[in-house]
């Protein structure tokens, strides 16, 4: 029978949970990395042993860990457990993270947008979200704040940015949202390697079609009512960009405010908010098997982050947006004022797909039947800041 | 060669697998440079923990105290107090106290 082990960041480390095909009971087995902050836990599409975590702190700066048995044990990649090091000075880079300053990279860039409208150098903070290839174990990207993409070919031992993002020539114009300005969607296209979707907190969309190597903000169609220009090309805070694999140039997103959507790989985009209370949020995401089926958590406002009426009500589209079913059996229906936030919902691929999510109240949820119902996994973790899945053999 | 001790705050202890002290050879004159190279060579899961990758600048959250003093504004390669190249006295590498 498959099983199914769900990856969850959290603000005080990381915790695996693991359950049969049925998904009635679950091993929880963490914390790992206890009193850290875990932004990003995922697994590697082609060897699911492949784990790759972004551990970080304010005082002690990032770690990238990574475990090669499932989560059973990890190390920092390039320092193996228990092996002693190398003579010689630090060989230790699999935290580095050095923004690229080469003249090859076209148009490096120094400064982007800070909060008072001055512009403000380019500072690594952290890394938001790790994207394994679909191909290669060894290969893994990671969205970084302050914004900018990095690759490792290497497992992680060593990263490069891909400076044409920051080299497209908007960068001077990005600025940080509330959260920071970090890059925090990356999608990966199974059918066309070469095709890269990233998402950045307040700079918009991007895809690249050479492998990350240039870039075109996809932004046409966004309106930002919050910004000088509310259909500029680049200054939008999306939250959110979600893909079924099976139809590639539909994306779904969940911007600041407006849920949207695109069927033609970014280039113009239409709102399908619909008949949502609410259309601000953090998470979307796609049925494993349904590509029309989409799912959102509305919350109340920019100003208030929590769930609008004191209700936890996960909102399903089966039309690809505009009309909405609340789905509501098992959460609760009152008293509930916690967030979800962008990274932290994700499917699992059985044939009836299970849908997971996490609150800052420390609740994951699961979803057995495709969001009819929902029982928590745990409800008591610290604030959950991300959640994969992954579907076992 | 110099013999000297580091104590570390409990997350670094935790990266880098040890339990107390961590005890150090310093080759050459002691500073916050040399024991932080020494440091970082024997233990390399802490690069980029104390100090920042290539500008090798404190990071804001840590403070060094060596006797009772506040190292941390000093110059890294002012040299460290007798008693901490002489292995005496720990060089403390603390985290800044904050949270509720």
């Amino acid at each position: 029978m498959s099983k199914v082990r769900v990856l969850v960041g959290t603000r005080k480390g990381a915790f695996v949970l693991t359950s049969d095909g049925k998904r009635e009971k679950w091993d929880v087995s963490g914390p790992h990395f206890a009193g850290w902050e875990i932004y990003h836990v995922k697994g590697s599409p082609t060897d699911p042993d492949r784990l790759y975590a972004s551990q970080s702190s304010a005082w002690f700066g990032q770690i990238i860990q990574r475990s090669d048995d499932g989560g059973k044990t990890w190390h920092q990649p390039g320092t193996p457990a228990g092996e002693a090091p190398a003579p010689g000075p630090p060989q230790s880079e699999s935290n580095r993270f050095a923004y690229d300053a080469s003249a090859e990279s076209g148009k490096p860039l120094t400064t982007h947008q800070w909060y008072d409208g001055t512009q403000h150098p380019w500072e690594f903070k952290r890394v938001w979200h790790l994207e394994p290839s679909l191909t290669d174990p060894d290969s893994v990207y990671a969205g970084i704040e302050d914004a900018a993409l990095f690759h490792s070919k290497d497992g992680g031992q060593n990263w490069e940015e891909l400076a044409g993002l920051r080299g497209h020539g908007t960068g001077p114009k990005w600025q940080p949202g509330a959260g920071g300005m970090c890059l925090h969607t990356i999608i990966l296209d199974a059918t066309n390697p070469k095709r890269i979707y990233i998402a950045i907190s307040a700079a918009g969309a991007f895809r690249s079609d050479d492998a990350g190597t240039t870039w075109k903000p996809i932004n046409q169609g966004l309106k930002s009512q919050y910004i000088p220009d509310p259909t500029a090309e680049v200054g939008h805070c999306v939250h959110h960009v979600a893909m079924h694999k099976a139809r590639p140039g539909t994306l779904f997103m969940q911007k600041h405010w407006d849920v949207m959507r695109s069927d033609d790989a970014g280039d113009s985009w239409h709102e399908v908010s619909g008949n949502l209370p609410t259309d601000f949020g953090f998470v979307i995401d796609v049925h494993a098997h349904e590509p029309d089926t989409i799912y959102v958590v509305p919350i109340k406002s920019d100003s208030e982050h929590y769930v609008h009426e004191g209700k936890l009500r996960v909102y399903r589209s089966r039309s690809g947006g505009n009309e909405w079913e609340a789905l509501t059996k098992g959460l609760p229906q009152e008293n509930c004022y916690v967030n979800v936030l962008r990274d932290a919902m994700a499917v699992d691929s059985l044939d009836q797909c299970g849908v997971y999510f996490g609150t800052t109240g420390g609740q994951v949820y699961a979803s057995a039947d495709a969001g009819e119902s929902w029982a928590p996994i745990v409800r008591d973790l610290p604030a959950v800041l991300s959640v994969e899945v992954q579907t076992l053999p | 060669m110099s013999h000297i001790r580091i104590e570390l705050p409990y997350h670094l202890r935790t990266l880098a697998q040890v339990g107390g002290e961590v005890e150090l050879e310093v080759e050459g004159a002691v500073t916050q440079r040399s024991v932080l190279d020494a440091l970082e060579a024997k233990y390399p899961m802490l690069c980029g923990t104390i100090r920042d990758h290539g500008t090798y600048k404190r990071r804001p959250f840590l403070r060094f105290f060596a006797c009772s003093e506040d190292w941390s504004h000093e110059s890294p390669d002012a040299l460290l107090p007798e008693a901490v190249a002489s292995g005496k006295e720990p060089l403390l590498i603390v985290g800044a106290i904050a949270g509720g």
